[in-house]
C-alpha cells in the first residue's frame, strides 16, 4: 500500500514536470507554456518520409474536408511517397475520385463561402508562400475565444475564419493575458498582451503527439509545395561534382596552352 | 596523306589531292560564305591583351547566361500559358508535371538573377580599368544599351508567373510612367492596355518578353562585339596595345582570342556554372532574393504583400525612388540615376585609364560609389521607415557626386606613370 502510493506520488510529479508545448521546455526557454509562440520552430525533415506519410494521412484525415492541394494529384502522391496503390485508393482517395484526379475537397467553394466568410485557401503552396514556421505556429496557437463566430482565435492568424477543427485531436486552450503599460503618442496606455496558454480540456493526444502530428502534417505541406525538392537535392550534389571536375580539367588544359605566354 | 608500302617506298593514295570529304566541303563552302576569314579575323587571329585578369571573365559569362536564359526561355514558353486565369497555374504546372521543368525553371529564375551579378561585375570592370574612355566610348554606350534592355527584359519576365509580387511590382513600376508631366497617366493606360494592371498587359509583357526584347538584346550585343573587336579590348594596365605592334604586325603584348581566352575562358565558365548549379539545386529561392515568397500566392488586385519590393537588381533605383517625398522628383532621380552612366566616357578627364596609375580621389571615389551602390541596393529591400529613408537619402547623393565631381576629381589628381608595356607575369 506504502509502495503504491509513493509510486503514485512519483508519477504524479513526473507527470506535473513533462514540458507542455514541447519547442518551449525544452530548449529551457519560457516556463510558460505558449509565451514564446513566436520562436516555435517546425524543424521538420522533408526527406523524412516516414514522417510526410504520416503527414499525407493526417491531411486527408483532416484538412482534405476544406482545403485543396490543386496542383497535386494522387498518383503523383503516391509515387513519391511510396504508398502502393491499392492502399492509397483505399484509405486516401476519396471515393468517386480517380487517382489521375488532383487532390480537391469536396466542399463546394460557394458554400464554404457562405459558410466561412471566405474559400479556404489551397494549401499547394502554403509552405513556400509563408514559410513551414507560420504554418506550425498557426496550428499550434488557437485558443477558444467566445467573441468569434467560430468559437476560437489563433495567434499567428488573429481573427481566423478557420474554427479550430483539430480541437479534438490537441484539446481546448484558453489564451491568459497581462496587462501592460504602453506609450501611444507620448502618453500611457495600459494593453492586453497575450501572457500564456491553459489548458481546459484535453485532446485525443497529449501534447507531445499533437505536436508530432502537426510537424507532420507540416512536412507533408512542405512536400506538397514542392515535389521535386528531394530529388533536386540528391541530383544536385552530382551536378557540383561533375562540374567541379570539368572546372579542374579545364583549368589544366588552360595552363598547358598558357606555357606559352612570356 | 601517304603510306609506306610493303617494299617501304612511299606510295601517293589516289584521293589524297583532293583532300578529304570534310575538307573538300569546308573549301566549297568558305567559296560561298566566308566562315574561315570570319573566324580568323574574330577568333583566332583577333589579338587580346595577354594580361586580362579576373574581371575579364564576366564579358564571356554574361554571353554564356544569354544564351542559357534563351534556350530555357523557348523550352519554358513552350508549357508557360499567359492570360490572369492561366499564367500561375501554368508556372505550377511547369514545375511539378513537365519532366525537368522545374530544373529548366529554376535555370531561367535563378539565370535572371546571375546575369545582372555577371553585368554588375562586368560594368564594375570598365569603372576600374576606364574601359569606356575613348576610343570604346560607343563600345560603353552600347553596353549600356544592353543594360537597359536586359532591365526592361527582367521586369517583363518578373511579371509572367502572375504571382501576388508580380503583379504589385508591376503596379508600381508602372505607375511611374505616371509621373511624367502631362502625358503620364496617358502613357500608362498606353502601356497597360487597361485601367489597371490585367490580361491585356500580362499578354503584351509576353509578347515583349519572349519576341522583341530578347531580338533587340541580340542585336545590341552582336554590336557591342563588333565595336570591341574594332577597337580592341582595354585591360587591366589601360595600355593600348594596339600602339606596340610587333615585326609580324601583332600587338606585342597580345595573343590570339583563341586558343588561348577560349580555354581560359573555359575555367571561368565552369566555376560560374558550379555557383549557378548551386543555387539551383540547393538554394533556388536564394532566401526570397531570387524567387520572393510572395510570389508563391497568384496576382490578387485586393491584397497588397507585406512590403513591395522589385528583386533585388533594382533595388538601388528604388531605395532612390523611395527617397525623395515627392513622387514626381523620385522617379526623375531614378531615370537620372540610370543615365548618369551614359555620360561617363565624358566626365572622366583623367589622363589614364587604369585605377592602378590613378590617385587617391579617384579610388576614394569609386569605392564610395560601390558602397552607396550596394547599401542602396540593401535599402530598396527594407521598408521605406525613419532611418533607412534617411541612410538612402545620404547614399543617394553620394552616388550623384560620383559621377558630378568625376571631371573635377579626375582632372585634379597627380597620377603615376604608365608604363610602356602591360604588366604580366607568366605563371
Amino acid at each position: 500500500m506504502r509502495t503504491e502510493a509513493v509510486l503514485a506520488a512519483v508519477l504524479l510529479t513526473v507527470a506535473a514536470c513533462v514540458p507542455q508545448r514541447l519547442p518551449a521546455a525544452e530548449e529551457g526557454g519560457a516556463a510558460k507554456f505558449g509565451a514564446d509562440w513566436e520562436s516555435w520552430r517546425a524543424d521538420t525533415n522533408v526527406a523524412d518520409l516516414a514522417s510526410v506519410q504520416r503527414g499525407a494521412r493526417n491531411f486527408t484525415s483532416y484538412c482534405l474536408g476544406c482545403h485543396s492541394l490543386k496542383y497535386e494529384r494522387w498518383s503523383r502522391l503516391g509515387a513519391d511517397l511510396k504508398i502502393p496503390g491499392q492502399l492509397l485508393e483505399q484509405n486516401l482517395v476519396p471515393p468517386g475520385a480517380k487517382v489521375s484526379d488532383y487532390i480537391l475537397t469536396g466542399m463546394p467553394a460557394a458554400d464554404a463561402e457562405a459558410w466561412f466568410g471566405k474559400t479556404p485557401p489551397d494549401l499547394s503552396l502554403m509552405v513556400r508562400a509563408r514559410g513551414r514556421n507560420y504554418i506550425y505556429q498557426y496550428l499550434t496557437t488557437f485558443y477558444v475565444d467566445p467573441t468569434r463566430p467560430t468559437g476560437a482565435n489563433n495567434l499567428a492568424l488573429p481573427t481566423t475564419a478557420m474554427p479550430d477543427v483539430l480541437s479534438e485531436v490537441e484539446g481546448l486552450k484558453e489564451a491568459v493575458y497581462r496587462t501592460e503599460t504602453v506609450m501611444v503618442e507620448g502618453k500611457p496606455k495600459s494593453e492586453q498582451v497575450f501572457d500564456h496558454f491553459e489548458m481546459l480540456a484535453p485532446g485525443r493526444m497529449s501534447l507531445a503527439e499533437y505536436d508530432g502530428f502537426v510537424r507532420d502534417t507540416v512536412n507533408f505541406l512542405d512536400y506538397v509545395s514542392e515535389p521535386t525538392q528531394v530529388e533536386r537535392r540528391q541530383l544536385g550534389v552530382w551536378v557540383v561534382l561533375f562540374l567541379l571536375v570539368f572546372s579542374w580539367l579545364a583549368l589544366l588544359v588552360k595552363r598547358e596552352y598558357w606555357k606559352d605566354v612570356h | 596523306m601517304t603510306v609506306k608500302t610493303a617494299t617501304g617506298s612511299a606510295a601517293t593514295l589516289p584521293k589524297a589531292d583532293r583532300g578529304s570529304a570534310g575538307k573538300r566541303f569546308w573549301a566549297w563552302l568558305n567559296k560561298r560564305l566566308p566562315v574561315d576569314q570570319f573566324l580568323a579575323s574574330q577568333v583566332t587571329e583577333y589579338y587580346a591583351p595577354k594580361n586580362f585578369n579576373f574581371w575579364y571573365y564576366f564579358g564571356s559569362l554574361a554571353l554564356v547566361v544569354l544564351v542559357l536564359q534563351l534556350v530555357t526561355g523557348i523550352f519554358l514558353t513552350m508549357f508557360y500559358k499567359p492570360g490572369e486565369a492561366t499564367a500561375f497555374d501554368s508556372v505550377q504546372f511547369i514545375m511539378r508535371e513537365v519532366d525537368w521543368g522545374w530544373l529548366i525553371r529554376y535555370l531561367h529564375s535563378s539565370g535572371a538573377s546571375f546575369f545582372f551579378i555577371v553585368v554588375y561585375l562586368h560594368m564594375f570592370r570598365a569603372f576600374l580599368y576606364g574601359s569606356y574612355k575613348p576610343p570604346r566610348e560607343l563600345l560603353w554606350l552600347l553596353g549600356m544599351l544592353v543594360y537597359l534592355a536586359l532591365m526592361a527584359e527582367a521586369f517583363m519576365g518578373y511579371v509572367l508567373p502572375w504571382g501576388n509580387m508580380s503583379y504589385w511590382g508591376a503596379q508600381v513600376i508602372v505607375n511611374v510612367f505616371g509621373t511624367i508631366p502631362g502625358i503620364g497617366p496617358d502613357l500608362v493606360l498606353w502601356i497597360r492596355g487597361d485601367y489597371g494592371i490585367a490580361d491585356a498587359t500580362l499578354n503584351r509583357f509576353f509578347s515583349l518578353h519572349v519576341a522583341a526584347i530578347p531580338l533587340a538584346l541580340l542585336l545590341l550585343v552582336a554590336l557591342h562585339l563588333v565595336a570591341l573587336h574594332e577597337v580592341g579590348s582595354n585591360n587591366p594596365d589601360g595600355i593600348e596595345i594596339k600602339e606596340k605592334v610587333g615585326a609580324d604586325g601583332h600587338p606585342l603584348d597580345g595573343i590570339p582570342f583563341h586558343p588561348y581566352y577560349t580555354v581560359k575562358d573555359f575555367v571561368g565558365i565552369g566555376v560560374f556554372l558550379v555557383a549557378l548549379a548551386i543555387v539551383v539545386f540547393f538554394v533556388p529561392t536564394f532566401g526570397g532574393l531570387f524567387l520572393e515568397s510572395p510570389n508563391f500566392e497568384p496576382a490578387n488586385p485586393i491584397s497588397t504583400p507585406a512590403d513591395i519590393t522589385p528583386v533585388w537588381y533594382f533595388t538601388p533605383y528604388y531605395a532612390m525612388l523611395r527617397a525623395v517625398p515627392d513622387q514626381r522628383l523620385g522617379a526623375l532621380l531614378l531615370l537620372l540615376a540610370i543615365m548618369a552612366f551614359l555620360f561617363l566616357p565624358w566626365l572622366d578627364r583623367s589622363p589614364v585609364k587604369s585605377m592602378r596609375y590613378r590617385g587617391w580621389m579617384s579610388r576614394s571615389a569609386l569605392a564610395v560609389f560601390v558602397v552607396s551602390f550596394i547599401g542602396l541596393g540593401y535599402l530598396g529591400m527594407q521598408p521605406a521607415l525613419g532611418v533607412y529613408v534617411i541612410i538612402a537619402r545620404i547614399l543617394a547623393v553620394l552616388y550623384f557626386l560620383f559621377f558630378l565631381l568625376m571631371p573635377f576629381y579626375t582632372s585634379l589628381e597627380s597620377v603615376k606613370p604608365v608604363p610602356e608595356r602591360v604588366v604580366y607575369h607568366a605563371h
